[in-house]
């Protein structure tokens, strides 16, 4: 008995000692190896009588125990030690610079073009699209603007030929043509698109981005129209007050005709959206004139609707304070990523249009 | 079109206020464009009297002016006209003002040692005439009590400049905004005064309108005026035409311009002296020629109807008149002409020649037909007033007689359109305020449209002239059903927006460059495909429809290049063209690399772009949108701008004929003919609509489930293999030796050099091979080794490396 207490109490001071790794092992073979001292110990339980083994091998099994927990308890000690011994010599200096990632954009006009086509997602309107070379026809004769049309003046056209029956299409309402030509009311689509007139300024690129809308059903009148393009341009600038006016105008595919125009206010050289005196146009609309819904074979007894036309460009501009148009087209390097996004900023209706 | 409220009110009995003007015309789509607050300037011109004038102590021709401007102490101004004298009233503009004629602004100076205060102003100086010899001269009659006021009156100098559209006419004179204004409830509408006028002669110069095919000219109204003296314009009229932006010329042309500008009612004045007999309107014949009175003399084509007499052209009817029958001071007889022209044939006329005038822009729009006599009316009085003389009883020569147009309105058409109902008796006050004529029986209209109004022909147009004149504001709104029916995008769409953001994350900033490019630039981009060419290009570096987006990409790439940047990853994602006609163009993603990859970094070396690069963004991107890698095939048949050796196209699978991508580095010598400097450039263009989308039925979306936890064990080989034998056919044969139990080749090294043979190179292969039923044993997998090696060699020529 006293024996194995000895043992115990010998190496439980031992192992108080500062002890390195090998010195522990050491004591572990000491102990518990082949012919260790407590190894040897059980090896006399044979030889006992049982009264005596039972007590015997209860307190060797405590000691046995209590040494291994110790001996287990010191090894973890002294690994952490050593880790922590060498994390100290791992320090790097964490300012310097992550591995390199290429930051790539979306172009604001993709992205705008994004924006509109969720919020109108969302009230029903699919997207359709139509050629860039437009004929004669599609582009304004259908259009009900014949070629004695004064308001043909207002679209300086690209030719194609000399002939000019084919041409770059002067606006996305040749689309409009097209889709009820090849389909059957109803029509809730709209056509994002570019679109071409050969006037070059500083507020006019000869290529620029519009998005047409067409609404055709039974019973769609003027307050659906005021209805649809409110909704749009409340969603679009992610306000809930817009100050906005639905205006008189003409244009020969529609009637009657309106523009709309915000108000906005410039502040500090930035302009502001949605408050002020002043008032900025931002597109066209109308009921569709009978004369186009009679050129593409549409029961006007039945059928009614509207339409629009919405200079994207100009949107984006508004909404992300971009001042120059011509820009958009510039591919300058800096500009891209400057006013670009980021392609994970996919605009949605269920998290937000924009972040 | 430029009105002022003063001028507005000579057609307008109306309380409503300038401001209030200006909201209701926009309101009733007049739509206000501008108010040009010239008041402001203008008012600073004073009436003033000359007290005494000196000679300049140092200057002859000078004389210093005491100025009386109202004020306790005269002025002094230096004065270099030879019509200054004491006594004399004249206008006095005050340091700070602004001079019309050149927008200097004034200030205190010396001339010459002297002083001067101000000015005192030419005619000239003032806009008010050519008149330039001398400072103007005021009547003391009416002036000597005004000393110290204002000049120019006030009211008159705002200008609201309304942009008119094109069906609106009948708004290009001020009669006719006057008119749509009262309708609105802006005030009442006067009656035009009809001035006794007494016409004793005849009109004796004979008129004949020519009955032939495309005449343009249906009615010819004219007088005669003789013994006119033809002045410089009263007060009144100068400061009308003044208020136009236009500048003051003789009484005679003011008031056919005030005519014009107030009733809508173009006319022309002829020298009645200078027309050789009579007067023909006649259809041209090519080759004629006649000078304008914008100078220039043009060659007419056939039928362009001209006003002629016997000795030739006199002008191009309703669009500008000829300098050989034009009035001058001197001219003492004067036919006045009123008329109606086709606005087809004014439009026709006036685009073969370029010529864009007032007239013209008025009688393209259509003038009001029954005008004729109001306007010789309106044109005689005021002449007889101005200018006297004698005039002649009207002459009308009609080829046609206007018929009146009726249209049939249904009172709830407005409804159907509008969404909102307004009460009849307020529809029927608006009509007959916009000057139709009315029969109601039941819930129909019968209207008779004002002969002012040729854009109305249908009952749409009566709703546009109701709902426009009732107010916009007034439609209720009805807000939008979120129900939809119809998914927002199709097949390609989604495929394009997906393959847009695919790129942009794979570190390429989106372009947007113009369908348009420079034709020696798209030609070496136009593969087998037709030069598209514009008729009429916006520069001659723009002068072709791009046949694919490098030429366009390039050219930027390349001014990024000058801007400094050297490592530049650019794409785009639009239309390239293939022909002249609708629809032959294709959808293509074309994407630009340059320079090097990790440039300047701390952790990695680095590495110029190659064909590598741009291979994994077209192939990662097909994968992410949907297309199985594994399936791709490639092989290396390359437009001729790609490099010949380090290029590929891409199939979606090996069965298809469409090639749905290219990829490699731009062949060197594009980059020499474009002179861009980079160390390395590479691209790939993916030809949407030649991607067969994959069906979206639910068992299409995604393979089964299926995965194996036995052992898997991986197992090296390097083949040694002709040095253009494709690797990725090596691959496809190793995958077929086992399809079950082969589960991933992966190429770890190519290597070509000393240590093998010429014209062979060595691969290195990793293959996975795992099977999803048993723990392999090691003969199982000896055995798939030995079947690997063997096939191999046998499909493909290679030997094991040993």
């Amino acid at each position: 008995m006293s024996d194995i207490k000895k043992i115990k109490d010998e190496f439980i001071l031992k192992l108080r000692e500062n002890l390195d790794l090998n010195q522990i092992n050491e004591i572990k073979s000491d102990l518990f190896g082949k012919n260790g001292l407590i190894s040897s110990q059980f090896k006399k339980l044979g030889s006992l009588a049982e009264k005596e083994r039972k007590f015997f091998a209860a307190d060797l099994n405590t000691i046995k125990d209590d040494l291994q927990n110790l001996i287990i308890k010191k090894i973890q000690e002294i690994e952490i030690e050593e880790i922590n011994q060498k994390l100290q010599k791992e320090k790097i200096d964490i300012t310097l610079p992550e591995r390199p990632f290429e930051q790539g954009k979306i172009h604001p006009v993709s992205q705008v073009i994004d924006e509109i086509s969720s919020i109108f997602s969302e009230i029903g309107f699919s997207v359709e699209e139509g050629p860039d070379i437009e004929n004669e026809y599609n582009n304004f004769t259908a259009l009900n603007t014949p070629d004695n049309h004064p308001a043909r003046d207002m679209h300086d056209t690209f030719y194609l030929d000399n002939k000019k029956e084919l041409l770059l299409r002067t606006h996305t309402s040749p689309v409009q043509i097209r889709t009820m030509l090849k389909e059957k009311p109803p029509f809730k689509i709209i056509a994002p698109g570019r679109t071409y007139r050969s006037d070059s300024d500083q507020t006019h690129a000869p290529m620029f981005h519009q998005v047409e809308g067409l609404h055709i059903d039974k019973n769609i009148n003027m307050g659906h129209l005021k209805g649809c393009l409110s909704y749009f341009i409340k969603e679009f600038f992610e306000v809930n007050k817009i100050k906005m006016r639905f205006r008189p105008s003409h244009f020969p595919f529609t009637e009657p005709s309106a523009e709309v125009d915000i108000g906005y206010e410039i502040k500090d050289g930035k302009i502001i959206i949605g408050e002020g005196d002043k008032w900025l146009e931002i597109l066209g609309c109308g009921m569709v004139h009978p004369n186009v819904l009679k050129n593409v074979k549409i029961d006007q007894k039945k059928y009614q609707g509207y339409a629009f036309g919405i200079g994207i460009d100009r949107l984006a501009m508004l909404k992300y304070g971009i001042n120059d148009l011509r820009a958009f087209f510039d591919c300058d390097y800096r500009w891209l990523n400057h006013f670009g996004f980021d392609p994970l900023d996919v605009p949605t209706n269920y998290r937000g249009l924009s972040r | 079109m430029k009105i002022t409220t003063n001028w507005l009110k000579d057609h307008l009995d109306t309380k409503f206020n300038e401001n209030q003007i200006i909201d209701k015309l926009t309101d009733i789509g007049l739509e206000v464009e501008n108010v040009e607050a010239q008041s402001s300037n203008l008012d600073d011109f004073l009436i003033a009297k000359i007290i005494k004038t000196e000679k300049h102590p140092d200057a002859d021709r000078l004389k210093v002016c005491d100025v009386d401007i109202g004020k306790k102490e005269p002025v002094k101004v230096v004065c270099g006209a030879p019509n200054a004298k004491e006594g004399m009233l004249t206008i006095y503009a005050p340091p700070g003002a602004v001079i019309p004629k050149n927008q200097m602004k004034l200030a205190i100076s010396k001339i010459r040692g002297v002083t001067s205060y101000g000015m005192l102003c030419s005619e000239s100086e003032l806009n008010l005439s050519d008149e330039s010899d001398g400072i103007t001269e005021l009547s003391n009659k009416k002036y000597n009590t005004k000393i110290g006021k204002t000049y120019f009156s006030k009211s008159t100098l705002k200008v609201i400049d309304i942009s008119i559209t094109p069906n609106r006419a009948d708004c290009l004179g001020v009669n006719g905004i006057a008119r749509d204004l009262a309708a609105a409830g802006c005030g009442k509408l006067k009656e035009i005064k009809k001035e006794k006028l007494i016409q004793k002669i005849k009109q004796k110069i004979s008129i004949k309108i020519t009955k032939e095919k495309e005449q343009g000219c249906n009615i010819f109204g004219t007088c005669l005026i003789t013994g006119v003296k033809n002045i410089e314009s009263p007060k009144w009229l100068k400061e009308k035409i003044i208020s136009l932006g236009q500048k003051p010329i003789s009484a005679i042309v003011d008031i056919t311009n005030y005519v014009m500008f107030d009733l809508n009612r173009p006319l022309h004045v002829y020298d009645a002296d200078k027309i050789d007999k009579g007067i023909v309107v006649r259809n041209s014949r090519k080759g004629e020629k006649f000078k304008a009175l914008d100078n220039k003399e043009y060659t007419l084509e056939n039928d362009m109807c001209v006003i002629s007499d016997s000795s030739g052209v006199l002008g191009l009817g309703g669009i500008i008149g000829g300098t050989k029958s034009g009035t001058e001071l001197e001219t003492k007889n004067v036919l006045i002409e009123a008329a109606y022209f086709n606005p087809r044939s004014i439009r026709k006329t006036s685009k073969v020649l370029n010529i864009d005038t007032d007239a013209k822009f008025r009688f393209e729009r259509g003038i009001d037909p029954l005008s004729i006599e109001q306007g010789l009316q309106k044109a005689a009085e005021l002449i007889k007033k101005i200018c006297g003389g004698e005039v002649s009883k009207f002459d009308i020569q009609k080829i046609e007689n206007i018929k009146k147009k009726i249209v049939k309105f249904e009172i709830s058409s407005f409804r159907k359109i509008t969404g909102f109902n307004i009460e009849q008796k307020k529809i029927i006050k608006i009509l007959l305020d916009l000057g139709f004529k009315i029969k109601k029986e039941k819930k129909i209209l019968t209207l008779e449209i004002p002969s002012w109004r040729p854009d109305i022909e249908q009952e749409i147009d009566i709703v546009e002239e109701l709902v426009r004149i009732h107010g916009y504001d007034k439609i209720k709104i009805i807000e939008p059903e979120k129900i939809r029916k119809k998914s927002t995008l199709n097949n390609k769409q989604r495929l394009f927006h997906f393959l847009q953001r695919s790129m942009a994350s794979k570190g390429f900033l989106e372009a947007i460059t113009w369908s348009f490019t420079d034709s020696k630039i798209n030609q070496l981009f136009l593969k087998n495909n037709k030069q598209v060419n514009i008729v009429n290009p916006i520069s001659s570096d723009l002068n072709v429809l791009r046949s694919s987006i490098f030429s366009n990409l390039i050219i930027y790439l390349s001014k990024n290049l000058d801007r400094g940047f050297k490592d530049i990853s650019l794409f785009e994602i639009g239309p390239v063209f293939l022909g002249s006609q609708p629809g032959q163009q294709e959808t293509v993603v074309c994407g630009l690399r340059a320079g090097k990859v990790s440039r300047l970094n701390w952790l990695e070396n680095d590495r110029l772009v190659d064909v590598f690069d741009v291979k994994r963004d077209v192939v990662r991107s097909l994968v992410e949108a949907g297309f199985n890698q594994n399936k791709l095939y490639i092989d290396n048949k390359t437009p001729s701008y790609y490099h010949p050796g380090k290029s590929g196209r891409l199939f979606l699978n090996k069965s298809t004929d469409q090639v749905v991508a290219y990829f490699g580095e731009i062949h060197p010598n594009i980059l020499k003919k474009i002179d861009i400097k980079t160390e390395s450039l590479a691209g790939f263009e993916i030809f949407l609509d030649n991607i067969k989308q994959n069906k979206k039925t639910l068992n299409d979306q995604k393979a089964q489930y299926k995965y194996s936890d036995y052992q898997k064990s991986e197992r090296d080989f390097a083949f040694v293999i002709d040095k253009n034998f494709q690797v990725q056919k090596l691959i496809e044969t190793i995958y077929k030796v086992d399809q079950d139990l082969i589960r991933a080749v992966k190429v770890f090294d190519v290597y070509e050099g000393d240590k093998i043979l010429d014209g062979k190179k060595s691969i290195a292969l990793n293959v996975t091979i795992q099977s999803s039923e048993k723990t392999l044993k090691d003969e199982d997998l000896d055995r798939i080794n030995q079947l690997i090696i063997s096939t191999v060699e046998d499909k493909t020529g290679a030997k094991i490396r040993s």
